[in-house]
C-alpha cells in the first residue's frame, strides 16, 4: 500500500484549498456558531449571552449545559428524536426494497436503453421539489385523486383518511429519496463483473442463490452508500413532515424550526441541532472505521 | 520443484471425491430418438464427452461452426487457437453459459444441452479465476459444496482436503486479494475440483501468470489433474501450454476444428498450412508434384526439388506446400555429401544454397535466417549442443541448407 503523494506545488494546494475554504466558511463556521450558542443563555434583551466574561481581571468561562439537560429531561425531544430515526429508517428500508430491483434491472438492461431508464429516475428532479410534494397533497387528500379513483371503482365506500398521517409522510419521503438510493446502487451493480455470477452458477448456485450469495454481498458498498444518502437527510427532513405529516408524525426538523423561529429560543434550538448532528455523525464514524478495517474489497 | 499434493495420494482423493459427490441432477433428460440408437453400434463404448455437429451463431457470425469431437475419460484435451477462433465459445457451451444453435453435447452418454450450468456435473476454472472477492479462500472452496446441501462436517473435511491438495492449508482465512497470482490460481483450481466434477474446464488456466511461474504451474497443474483423475478440457492460445499439458490438442480457426491429435502428431504431421504455421515455426516451400509414387514423391519448387520419402494423398501436378521445421534443417559451408544423406535417392534433392542474413543467439539454440538464392528467407534452428562449436557460421557466409526426405511434410490444404 503506497500512500498518496502529497500535493506539493502551490497550484495544487490552491485547487484543494478552494473547496476546503468553502466548507469551512459555509459549514464549519456556522456549526461552530451553533455549537457556541447551545452553551449560552438567552439574553432577556434579545441578544445572546457570552461564554466568557472578563471582569476585574478575572476571566470567567461559563458553559451552560442546561439546554442539553432540558433536552434529556423533556420527553418531547427524546420522542421526537426517536420518531425521526424511526421514519428515516422506514424510509431507508422501503427505498432499498423498491430501489434495489429497479437498479438491478437497470444495470442488467441492454446498454442501449440504460440512458432512458436513467432519465426516468432523474426526471422528477426537473420539477421543483416543493411542487412535487404539494402534488402528493392533491393525490392523497380526502377529496383527492386516489380517493376519487378508489370510490369510483367501488373499492371503498367512503374516502380514506390518508393525508397528515404517517402513511402520507412515508409515501412522500420514499418518493422524494428513492433516486438517491437507486443511483449509487445502479453505479455499483453496473460495474459488477458478471463472471462472478457465472462462477456461482457453475458451482451449482441457482439464479436466486447466486443473487443472495454473490450479487447482494458484492453490492454491499452500493447499499451502504444509498442507505446513507437516504437516511442522513431523512432524519433532519423538514419540508415533507411539514406538508404531508400530521400531529402524530413528530420529526426533529419541524421541532428545530419551531424552536428557532416560533419560540425564538436559539440556545435550545442550537442544542437540538448539535444533538441531531451527533446522532448522524456517530453511526457514520463507526461505519467509516469499519470500512477502513476492510480495505479495497478487491475488484478483479 | 514443490510437487503439489505430495502429502495425499491420488487414490485417497479419488475415493473421497466419489464419496463427496452428490447425485447428479439431470432434470431435462433428453428423449433418446430411435435413430440415435441405431447409429451407435450396440457394444461400442461411447466416448466420455461427445460433441456432435455443434454450431453457435451470434447474430450473423458463426462463432462455432459444425464442430464434432470425442473426448475420452481421463484425457486432458486442449482447444488451441488464436483469439476469436471460437474456442472459448465452445468451452462456454460445455459449461452451459451459451446455448448451442445446433448440435448435441453428451457427457457419459447423457445429452446435457438444455441442462442449466448449475445442474451440470461440470466445473470450470475461469480465466483470471473469478474468485468471489467477498469470501475467504475457505468459503470460496466451500461455495459449491454448500449449494449441494452437504452436511457441515463433510464440507469442512472436503475443503481441508482441497486446501491440502493445492498446498494452501494455512491460507483458508485469507481473502483472494491477499493472495499472489499463483496462489489465486491454486484456489481457483481447488474450488473447481471441490465438487469432484465429471468434467473440468480450464479457461486459459495459466494466462494470468508470468512466464517463469507459468512453467512451474503447468507441471503442478498436470500433476494434480492426474492425481484426481478428472477429464479435462482446456482452452488456450499458448501452444507451449497446450503441448506440454494436453494429451490431445484440437487446433481451431474461424470456428472450425482443423486438426485433432497428440502434441507430437500435431507438430510433426500437421494436416494443413494453418496448423503447420500456427504450431511452432515452419518453412513452407510452395511447389508442384512432379512424381507421385507410392513410396516417395518429388516436388519441384523454386528453391530446389524435394524428395519426399513417403507417399502422399495427392496427384501429379498438384499444387502443394513442402513444410520443413527449422530444427530439421542442417547448415554447412559445403554441399552435403552422399554419406550424410538418408538414402542415395535424395542426392541432389532437399538442398538449397544461400547466404546467412541474420544470426539470433538464444543460448540453448541459435536461429539463422538464410536468404536463399531464390529470394526466399528460411529459418534454421541449430541446438548449441556443445559449448564450443567446431565450425562457426558467420553472418553473410554462403551456406548450404539441407534436410532429410523423411522430415518433410507435404501439405495439400
Amino acid at each position: 500500500m503506497s500512500a498518496l503523494k502529497r500535493p506539493s506545488s502551490l497550484g495544487r494546494r490552491f485547487v484543494i484549498a478552494v473547496p476546503f475554504a468553502w466548507l469551512a466558511l459555509a459549514f464549519l463556521a456556522p456549526f461552530l456558531i451553533v455549537l457556541h450558542l447551545s452553551f449560552t443563555d438567552m439574553d432577556p434583551a434579545g441578544g445572546f449571552g457570552s461564554l466568557t466574561t472578563y471582569v476585574d481581571g478575572v476571566l470567567n468561562i461559563k458553559v451552560k449545559l442546561s439546554n442539553y439537560l432540558f433536552l434529556a429531561q423533556d420527553e418531547l425531544y427524546v420522542l421526537t428524536y426517536l420518531s425521526s430515526l424511526k421514519y428515516a429508517a422506514i424510509t431507508t428500508v422501503l427505498c432499498l426494497v423498491i430501489g434495489y430491483p429497479f437498479a438491478y434491472f437497470m444495470a442488467r438492461a441492454r446498454p442501449a436503453i440504460r440512458p432512458t431508464l436513467m432519465m426516468l429516475v432523474m426526471l422528477p428532479f426537473w420539477t421543483s421539489f416543493l411542487l412535487r410534494i404539494y402534488a402528493w397533497k392533491g393525490i392523497l387528500a380526502n377529496q383527492g385523486i386516489l380517493n376519487h379513483l378508489l370510490l369510483s371503482l367501488g373499492v371503498i365506500g367512503e374516502p380514506l383518511h390518508m393525508m397528515n398521517t404517517s402513511f402520507s409522510l412515508v409515501i412522500g419521503m420514499v418518493y422524494a429519496y428513492l433516486p438517491f438510493m437507486i443511483l449509487p446502487l445502479y453505479a455499483n451493480l453496473v460495474k459488477m463483473d458478471l463472471r462472478y455470477l457465472e462462477a456461482a452458477s457453475d458451482l451449482g448456485a441457482t439464479p436466486l442463490q447466486a443473487f443472495w450469495r454473490v450479487t447482494v454481498p458484492l453490492s454491499k458498498s452500493g447499499i451502504i452508500a444509498g442507505a446513507m444518502l437516504v437516511f442522513i437527510p431523512a432524519v433532519g427532513e423538514y419540508v415533507i413532515p411539514e406538508l404531508l405529516g400530521g400531529p402524530g408524525t413528530l420529526m426533529i426538523g419541524k421541532v428545530l424550526w419551531d424552536e428557532f423561529f416560533t419560540n425564538n429560543d436559539w440556545p435550545l434550538a442550537s442544542a437540538v441541532t448539535v444533538v441531531v448532528i451527533l446522532l448522524i455523525l456517530v453511526p457514520m464514524a463507526v461505519f467509516n472505521k469499519y470500512k477502513a478495517q476492510q480495505p479495497a474489497e478487491g475488484r478483479a | 520443484m514443490r510437487a503439489m499434493g505430495s502429502r495425499l495420494r491420488g487414490n485417497d482423493i479419488q475415493k473421497a471425491g466419489v464419496a463427496a459427490r452428490s447425485p447428479i441432477k439431470l432434470r431435462f433428460l433428453p428423449i433418446l430418438s430411435s435413430a440415435a440408437m441405431t447409429i451407435a453400434p450396440p457394444d461400442a463404448s461411447p466416448p466420455f464427452l461427445s460433441i456432435r455437429n455443434l454450431v453457435k451463431e451470434f447474430d450473423t457470425v458463426r462463432a462455432v461452426d459444425d464442430v464434432s469431437l470425442s473426448i475420452g475419460k481421463g484425457e486432458i484435451f486442449a482447444l488451441l487457437g488464436s483469439s476469436g477462433c471460437g474456442k472459448s465459445t465452445l468451452l462456454r457451451m460445455l459449461a452451459g453459459f451459451e446455448t448451442p444453435t445446433a448440435g448435441t453435447i453428451a457427457l457419459a452418454g447423457k445429452d446435457i444441452v438444455g441442462v442449466p450450468p448449475y445442474e451440470r456435473p461440470i466445473n470450470m476454472m475461469f480465466q483470471s479465476y473469478a474468485l468471489f472477492p467477498h469470501l475467504t479462500v475457505w468459503d470460496n472452496i466451500a461455495f459449491g459444496l454448500r449449494r449441494d446441501g452437504l452436511p457441515k462436517d463433510e464440507v469442512a473435511s472436503r475443503v481441508e482436503q482441497m486446501l491440502a491438495l493445492v498446498q494452501l492449508g494455512s491460507f483458508g482465512k485469507r481473502k483472494p486479494h491477499q493472495l499472489s497470482g499463483g496462489q489465486q490460481q491454486r484456489v481457483a483450481l481447488a474450488r473447481s475440483l471441490a465438487k469432484s466434477p465429471q468434467l473440468l474446464l480450464l479457461d486459459e488456466p495459466l494466462g494470468a501468470l508470468d512466464k517463469k511461474l507459468r512453467e512451474r504451474t503447468q507441471i503442478e497443474l498436470v500433476n494434480i489433474i492426474g492425481q484426481v483423475g478428472v477429464t479435462c478440457v482446456m482452452v488456450t492460445h499458448d501452444q507451449a501450454e497446450a503441448m506440454s499439458m494436453a494429451t490431445r490438442i484440437a487446433v481451431m480457426s474461424e470456428g472450425r476444428i482443423l486438426q485433432v491429435g497428440a502434441p507430437g502428431e500435431i507438430y510433426e504431421t500437421p494436416n494443413c498450412r494453418f496448423v503447420a504455421d500456427f504450431i511452432g515455426s515452419v518453412n513452407l516451400f510452395e511447389g508442384r508434384v512432379r512424381e507421385d509414387a507410392p513410396d516417395h514423391v518429388i516436388v519441384d519448387s523454386r528453391e530446389c526439388s524435394h524428395y519426399v520419402s513417403h507417399g502422399i494423398t495427392g496427384t501429379a501436378a498438384m499444387e502443394v506446400a513442402v513444410a520443413v521445421r527449422p530444427e530439421k534443417i542442417a547448415l554447412q559451408a559445403t554441399a552435403p555429401s552422399a554419406a550424410q544423406r538418408e538414402s542415395a535417392a535424395e542426392d541432389g534433392y532437399n538442398c538449397s544454397a544461400g547466404n546467412i542474413a541474420t544470426i539470433s543467439y538464444f543460448g540453448n539454440e541459435t536461429l539463422y535466417h538464410v536468404l536463399l538464392d531464390s529470394g526466399m528467407t528460411i529459418k534454421v534452428a541449430r541446438t548449441n549442443a556443445a559449448r564450443h562449436e567446431q565450425s562457426r557460421l558467420e553472418r553473410g557466409q554462403r551456406v548450404h541448407a539441407w534436410w532429410d526426405g523423411s522430415d518433410i511434410v507435404v501439405l495439400t490444404a
